[in-house]
């Protein structure tokens, strides 16, 4: 018998890098079938062909046995296949309704948006949401946006629902709950793909997993016949260790007392926090996101004024200090928004890694930077830190996450660091450069530095850190020594006390 | 004093509606993410067209006004070649636009240089029209007056009350949405850009046949780009293009009048004032707009598809 999805030899290259080369899929009807692979595996490349957003070079396809050749986007959604992106391609300042409709054209404005608003919310008691047709997307929370996505695409006649690590933005609660969802859906006779990195994910929720590496896929196995060693030996050929020695902590270098700071719309994100980190310490934030993390790493960095609250360095006070100043005074930052704060995109690797410390005098006078000592510095960072397929003059664009992300560590991590402000360092990245991320922030903590690393991920701040605080609604709700209890930090993370 | 400010209201129109027209027109382009610093450019070709038409057509109004909106259509076409086909920066390909158009009607402009015509002519409503006041203000405008009213209402129904014109804005704010979505967004653009661009040009022959009555060199004197100006006053909403399009009419309607009346102000000082104003509007905007400027979210970004991040 055909299969409900078949994808056959897809080739696809871009500036000469092959991103898929000769990828194989295929997918049955009422399946969740797990798509698994490090980043830049091809799992969104192949995905992107078949949902009309890329052109393959090469390759068929077929829908129960039918050759399709998709043209673009609203071909593959006629043919029933939706896709939800990492990214959502949501029109922010729109409403929900006019979003839905946006993906699923009507006829006329007034009655379009009464059927839509109609169907919405139909489709959400069904799947057990809760959504406003008339909210507007920029006004809702990340996991609100993603089931408005699940919904415009099932609402344009899904049969084929993609979905983009769409994990990642959640918080565990909400992500088990989304899983649910998706099985439910598959019962209903859905194909459901599960583009992810999660291995428990994929063992615990999908009946089918296919694994690909390096633009190929490895092979599709039956989750239940299958253990997570075995499919991450699949994803990376080796499985990822993970040591977990404890930091010996010394005196306070990072003070945070009583901060209190504003997010852009007006609203206190962050109220009265205090925390202490010491050195050799690595203090992990957990929480559920927007619950001042961002506007806390803000403040930090320096680029946004507290309102009230007082930060200290080894005992002195840098609460108004320049960026400048404090990253002089060794404060150092893995922001999360690795393309707005972390790099410029256009400039080399070696600009990015010099860029921070121009006028230090290490790379030359304020009227002549040596090109050759930035050059030599950052290649000899490349090495240090392990970046793959790049040189020093390679546009900092074209890396991967993870080769950015330890382009960003190399150049914070460099001299002595006193205090670290590492915000979602592992965000997107695949085991691999998850593992270096760890071991890069473990050195600077051992070599003396005040690690503060603030996640949403709860396995990496539970195995990370030496100190687990919880940030909930804008103050630490509790401390918890390693071992930190999972459920007690859960707990603290959902509670509203 | 009665009769100063009647007057000065009742020739505010003539001035606002070139100005209405063409920020309404860049409204459109602005919406689908196109930044169109061509409208000097535009408007200059609509009104050397609509000129230029009207007086070889024998003074054929309703010809010069098509005249302007077809070489408005022409010089926005050329524009979105440059932008939305080949992709170039939206910044320079406007600028080039505004030169483009300034030396090729100065280059083929002598002819029609400096030849009065009749243009728009008040429309007599009869009985209406001696109302005091009233008359004067509000039914002794020309036609184009009159027709701007329903053309700015068709643009904010059809921006904000049209599936076409929610796809349109979607281009502008968030196109990979949009590609997803199964809009075009090359055709999108093109067409905003067009359309836009025809409205602009009428803009200008309304300037030349309506407001000076002549062609010269250059006569636009910078109103493209404080309509351009205009369009960030008012957060790229029509509604409040045509309360700032009213404002700037005002002022310039001002200028002749104090002229008129004798006062002894200096003459650059008063033809200044529109920039003044422009530039005091821009600081406010900037000082009051905390929550953001209201901007289309891809305004002036160049969409490509396969762009990998």
């Amino acid at each position: 018998m055909a299969h409900a999805l078949q994808m056959t030899d897809i080739v696809k290259s871009f500036d000469g890098r092959m991103a898929l080369d000769r990828a194989e899929f295929a997918a049955e009807w009422g399946e969740v079938h797990g798509l698994l692979g490090e980043n830049g595996a091809g799992k969104t490349s192949l995905m992107n062909v078949l949902c009309g957003l890329y052109r393959p070079d090469a390759g068929r396809m077929s829908i129960d046995g039918v050759e399709h050749r998709i043209e673009g986007p609203s071909h593959a959604r006629a043919l029933g296949i939706g896709m939800v992106h990492q990214h959502f391609k949501l029109v922010q300042p729109f409403t929900i309704a006019e979003n839905v409709m946006l993906a699923n054209p009507q006829t006329s404005w007034r009655k379009g948006i009464a059927t839509v608003s109609e169907g919405i919310a139909r489709l959400s008691d069904e799947l057990g949401f809760e959504i406003d047709p008339a909210a507007r997307i920029d006004r809702i929370s990340v996991a609100e946006q993603q089931r408005v996505e699940i919904i415009k695409v099932l609402m344009g006649g899904a049969r084929l629902l993609i979905l983009d690590e769409p994990t990642s933005v959640l918080t565990d609660e909400e992500a088990a709950r989304l899983l649910r969802t998706i099985q439910a859906l598959a019962r209903r006779g859905t194909c459901v793909i599960l583009i992810t990195h999660k291995l428990r994910e994929v063992l615990a929720h999908a009946d089918r997993v296919t694994v690909m590496r390096g633009g190929r896929t490895v092979a599709t196995v039956d989750a239940s016949s299958t253990s997570a060693p075995d499919l991450a030996r699949m994803m990376v050929g080796d499985a990822p260790v993970d040591d977990t020695e404890p930091g010996q902590s010394g005196p306070v270098r990072l003070q945070i007392s009583d901060l209190t700071a504003r997010r852009d719309d007006g609203v206190s994100t962050v109220r009265g926090l205090s925390l202490t980190v010491c050195s050799g310490q690595i203090y992990g934030l957990a929480g559920v996101g927007g619950n001042g993390q961002t506007e806390l790493a803000e403040v930090l960095m320096g680029v946004r004024a507290p309102e009230v609250g007082r930060i200290g360095l080894d005992g002195s006070d840098i609460t108004a200090l320049h960026p400048k100043r404090r990253r002089a005074l060794g404060v150092r930052n893995v922001p999360a928004d690795r393309s707005a704060y972390g790099l410029a995109q256009e400039l080399s690797v070696g600009d990015n890694y010099a860029s921070t410390r121009l006028g230090s005098g290490a790379f030359g006078t304020m009227a002549w930077v040596s090109r050759r000592t930035i050059g030599a510095r950052a290649n000899a960072a490349l090495e240090d830190f392990e970046i793959q397929g790049a040189t020093v003059d390679t546009s900092v664009r074209l890396l991967s996450g993870g080769n950015a992300q330890k382009l960003v560590l190399a150049r914070e991590l460099h001299g002595e660091p006193a205090v670290i402000v590492a915000h979602s360092p592992t965000h997107g990245l695949d085991v691999r450069a998850c593992a270096a991320v760890h071991d890069h922030l473990r050195a600077a903590r051992d070599a003396g530095a005040a690690v503060l690393l603030i996640s949403e991920d709860l396995d990496e701040v539970l195995n990370l850190s030496d100190v687990v605080g919880v940030i909930n609604r804008g103050a630490i709700v509790g401390e918890l020594a390693r071992p930190a209890d999972r459920h007690r930090v859960g707990e603290l993370m959902l509670g509203h006390a | 004093m009665v009769e100063f400010i009647v007057n000065w209201v009742a020739f505010t129109p003539v001035f606002a509606v070139p100005l209405m027209l063409a920020s309404i027109g860049l409204i459109i382009n602005e919406r689908a993410g196109v930044m169109n610093l061509g409208a000097e450019g535009i408007m200059l070709v609509g009104a050397f067209a609509g000129v230029v038409v009207y007086i070889e057509s024998g003074n054929i109004l309703a010809l010069g006004t098509l005249g302007a909106i077809a070489a408005g259509l022409v010089v926005s076409a050329l524009f979105a070649f440059m932008v939305v086909t080949m992709r170039l920066n939206q910044v320079v390909a406007g600028i080039a636009i505004v030169f483009f158009a300034s030396g090729l009607t100065g280059l083929i402009g002598n002819p029609w240089t400096e030849r009065a015509v009749e243009g728009f002519t008040k429309v007599d409503m009869g009985v209406l029209s001696t109302i005091p006041v009233l008359g004067k203000i509000v039914f002794s405008q020309d036609l184009m007056v009159y027709a701007s009213v329903p053309i700015v209402y068709f643009v904010w129904r059809f921006l904000h009350r049209s599936i076409p014109g929610m796809k349109l804005r979607a281009v502008g704010e968030n196109p990979q949405a949009a590609d997803a979505a199964g809009v075009s967004i090359d055709l999108m653009r093109f067409g905003a850009v067009v359309t836009g661009g025809a409205l602009v040009g009428l803009a200008g022959g309304y300037l030349a046949l309506a407001a000076s009555k002549i062609w010269v060199e250059d006569m636009t004197h910078g109103r493209g780009w404080i309509a351009v100006a205009l369009v960030i006053f008012a957060r790229w909403r029509p509604g409040r293009a045509v309360l700032g399009a009213l404002l700037f009419g005002g002022i310039e309607a001002l200028i002749p009048r104090i002229q008129a009346v004798g006062l002894a102000v200096p003459q650059y000082l008063l033809l200044m004032m529109p920039y003044l104003v422009t530039l005091a509007v821009l600081t406010y905007v900037g000082l009051v707009s905390r929550t953001g400027s209201g901007a289309p979210g891809a305004l002036g970004l160049p969409y490509v598809r396969e762009d990998r991040r």
